[in-house]
């Protein structure tokens, strides 16, 4: 059975088994590789796409789950707090070995869009959810912050 | 030598060259060269005797703040590759099913049901277990749930780490190969006015680093190429050789990023290259990517290992310390291993004992002695090894001892440094003025202060700590470095901050426990809790200026957070955790 959703703005046609879950489908079968695979039972946020704008686990979201649905994984977002985003880890050194960083980015990129001057409560309650095993928090709420400087100015 | 070869091809004198940002020059003459054109001449040159080095003051890089990483823009993009992202034609995904129990074995399988699923290409036995061949990696992962199969545990652990712990603590009651010994410690405890005792157990614990261990074979029977996040790359090319007949100098080995390592990576017995191996030779000259999964890289062993301590010490009518004695038992992590020779000592493995011996504190009397234990779960170092458990042991005693004094944890530990252990001492006194040090305090935060000493460098920390609902939370940390030149600050501040972090993780949540009958009971993040965002301190770290030579700084953040929030914990509750974690589920 083939499901049909759009990846990053491009239509796509996905003709493998409805309960693959998305993030299979993005690596192995659209070679979209910058989502990672840490958990596989959402606890730990690497995985992370957006689903109709919302931060998803693509690791328990079923290819069944997302026709018609717009995905945008880290190869695809765009726009000022995405910049602002990633231009912050970079100056920082926020990421070391880098393996969660894919999934850091999306969620702080979102939480940006929607609250451009983050408090620290939000700012943690935001990144919380994302493990980061070489412990790069404090760069993380660093470089969320510093996002957040950027997009004012 | 460059210049000196260059000032030979010019003709010019030796004196009137420069060398800037790669590119040897001569001003005057308008010469100027890369290094690669010249350094074969160089090569030819005799050696100089003395050769006088750059002074520190002219360095340009060494030292120099504000370099990103080469790294940080891929990585904070996505499009850095990692061994789980390497595809090649026609590559077939592999998932091992493995035993339920270390030292277990395959008994039996029935692959029918697993090749059933589609996708499923093949199920094949391998040494490690049972390999299911798919085109994808779902499909593996369904075809591998599919599989039937029984397990010879005749050679299995089937105890639960408690009942290991057990054997542990009774070894630690029993005299055991002595590591390092001055003066009669069994006298200086006799006539103590005053003797303390502890033990202290320290769970196996996972690396759970986040990209689980993986690996692409592409092979013919001419050549053959790896991909993998392998740490000792020269154990590996010989594993590939002889499992896929290829020639030695016909295997290249890519070195890729890896996902987190913290030791994982290196196996001395080259275990998950050795499956890898046998994934490839048994599928036949193809492309194959092995893919464990999170369940796969936290039961497959290679453990920090079970660690207990058990110590004991007394103080004279004066407060000062008579005698001390430190017994250690754990799996050495060398023994069986290539690097047995070179890391056994006397027959203590000096992994198990660093950091409890050579401390910057005068202690007379004193010993330190160890007892192997042997079973089949396989240990392996973890970010900081020894030193892991030791600094915790020895800084969190000596604190309660200080304090039994009534001497001050930080004017009690310089009293006790030695003349020779300058570098300690700087950092101790560094650190206590960046917290303002004046005691532990008495209010909602409490200070706790830990000196550790490790991979050549010198790192002391004192941590503010919460006490929320009954258990720690840590606000701040301070922490001054002395790990000779710095060559990389921001580098080095971020390995701190994230071996603080790794510390802090263990100190609180990580443990690996074995059920009754031997199985892992700990398997995803769900029951192996490692630290989040939310309980991640401020950090502040010091580096101090030095001249001496560069030394660690990977793993010198770990040891001393554990022991210095326990300290400051013991302020609130009277007591020092004598387990890790502090928190248990
Ligand atoms: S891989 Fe999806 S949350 Fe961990
Ligand atoms: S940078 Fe390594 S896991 Fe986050």
């Amino acid at each position: 059975m083939a499901t049909r959703l759009t990846v990053n703005g491009t239509p796509v046609t996905l003709d493998v088994n409805p309960d693959m879950p998305l993030l299979w489908a993005l690596r192995d079968h659209l070679k979209l590789t910058g989502t990672k695979f840490g958990c596989g039972i959402a606890q730990c946020g690497a995985c992370t796409v957006m689903l109709d704008g919302v931060p998803t686990r693509s690791c328990v979201t079923p290819v069944a789950a997302v026709e018609d649905a717009e995905v945008t994984t880290i190869e695809g977002i765009q726009g000022d707090a995405a910049h602002a985003v990633q231009k912050a880890w970079a100056d920082l050194n926020v990421a070391q070995c880098g393996y969660c960083q894919s999934g850091q980015v999306m969620v702080a990129t979102e939480l940006l869009q929607n609250i451009p001057k983050p408090s620290d409560e939000e700012i943690d309650a935001a990144m919380g959810g994302n493990i980061c095993r070489c412990a790069t928090y404090a760069r993380i709420r660093k470089g969320v912050r510093a996002a957040s400087d950027a997009l004012e100015a | 030598m460059l210049v000196e070869a260059a000032a030979r091809l010019w003709s010019v004198p030796a004196g009137e060259i420069t060398v800037t940002a790669g590119v040897v020059r001569h001003a005057a003459s308008g010469m100027s060269s890369g290094f690669g054109a010249i350094a074969e001449r160089a090569a030819g040159l005799e050696m100089p005797q003395n050769v006088t080095l750059k002074d520190p003051a002219d360095f340009t890089l060494i030292g120099a703040e504000g370099i990103t990483r080469l790294d940080a823009v891929e990585k904070a993009r996505g499009l850095a590759t990692f061994t789980i992202d390497v595809m090649r034609d026609e590559m077939q995904v592999v998932a091992v099913l493995h035993p339920p129990k270390f030292g277990a074995k395959v008994a039996s399988f029935d692959p029918v049901e697993a090749l059933d699923v589609s996708g499923v290409l093949a199920v094949r036995e391998i040494p490690s277990g049972i390999a299911v061949y798919a085109v994808d990696t779902y499909s593996a992962l369904r075809g591998r749930e599919a599989l039937v199969a029984a397990w010879d545990e005749s050679a299995a652990e089937t105890r639960s780490s408690e009942e290991i712990e057990a054997e542990f603590i009774a070894a630690a009651r029993a005299p055991a190969t002595v590591s390092e010994e001055t003066g009669d410690v069994e006298a200086a405890l006799s006539e103590s006015a005053q003797t303390f005792e502890a033990e202290y157990v320290f769970p196996y614990l996972a690396h759970a680093a986040m990209e689980p261990l993986d690996g692409v074979v592409e092979w013919t029977p001419e050549r053959a190429e790896i991909w993998s996040a392998i740490q000792i790359p020269t154990v590996a090319g010989p594993v590939f050789s002889a499992a896929l007949g290829v020639a030695e100098d016909a295997v290249s080995v890519h070195t890729m990023y890896a996902g987190g390592s913290f030791g994982r990576r290196a196996t001395a017995s080259g275990q998950f290259e050795a499956e890898l191996a046998a994934v490839a030779a048994a599928g036949g000259p193809g492309a194959y990517k092995l893919q464990w999964t999170r369940e796969d890289d936290m039961t497959q062993g290679y453990y920090r290992p079970l660690t207990v301590h058990r110590l004991r010490a007394g103080l004279d009518t004066d407060g000062n310390i008579t005698g001390w004695d430190n017994t250690i038992v754990n799996q050495s992590i060398a023994f069986g291993t290539i690097f047995e020779q070179t890391v056994m000592n006397d027959g203590v493995d000096r992994m198990a004992v660093e950091g409890s011996v050579d401390l910057p504190y005068g202690l007379p009397r004193r010993r330190v002695s160890w007892a192997q234990m042997i079973n089949p779960v396989p240990v392996l170092w973890w970010r900081a090894v020894g030193h892991t458990h030791t600094a915790y042991a020895t800084e969190t005693f000596l604190d309660e001892l200080l304090a039994a004094a009534g001497r001050d944890a930080v004017q009690g530990r310089l009293e006790l440094i030695t003349p020779d252990r300058a570098r300690d001492r700087a950092v101790l006194e560094r650190v206590a003025d960046m917290a303002a040090w004046s005691g532990p305090g008495n209010g909602d935060r409490r200070l706790g202060v830990a000196l550790h000493k490790s991979f050549g460098s010198y790192v002391a920390q004192i941590a503010e700590v919460e006490n929320r609902d009954g258990a720690p939370h840590v606000t701040r940390v301070w922490c001054a470095v002395d790990c000779g030149v710095a060559v990389t600050p921001d580098i080095i501040r971020a390995q701190i901050e994230g071996g603080i972090g790794f510390g802090l993780s263990a100190a609180l949540y990580e443990q690996l426990t074995l059920e009754p009958g031997g199985t892992v009971r700990e398997r995803n993040y769900d029951s192996y809790r490692v630290l989040g965002l939310e309980d991640m301190p401020q950090i502040i770290v010091d580096i101090r200026p030095s001249t001496d030579i560069p030394t660690g700084v990977g793993e010198i953040g770990t040891p001393p957070i554990a022991p210095a929030v326990a300290n400051a914990w013991r302020s609130f509750t009277g007591e020092t955790p004598r387990r890790l974690p502090m928190i248990r589920a």
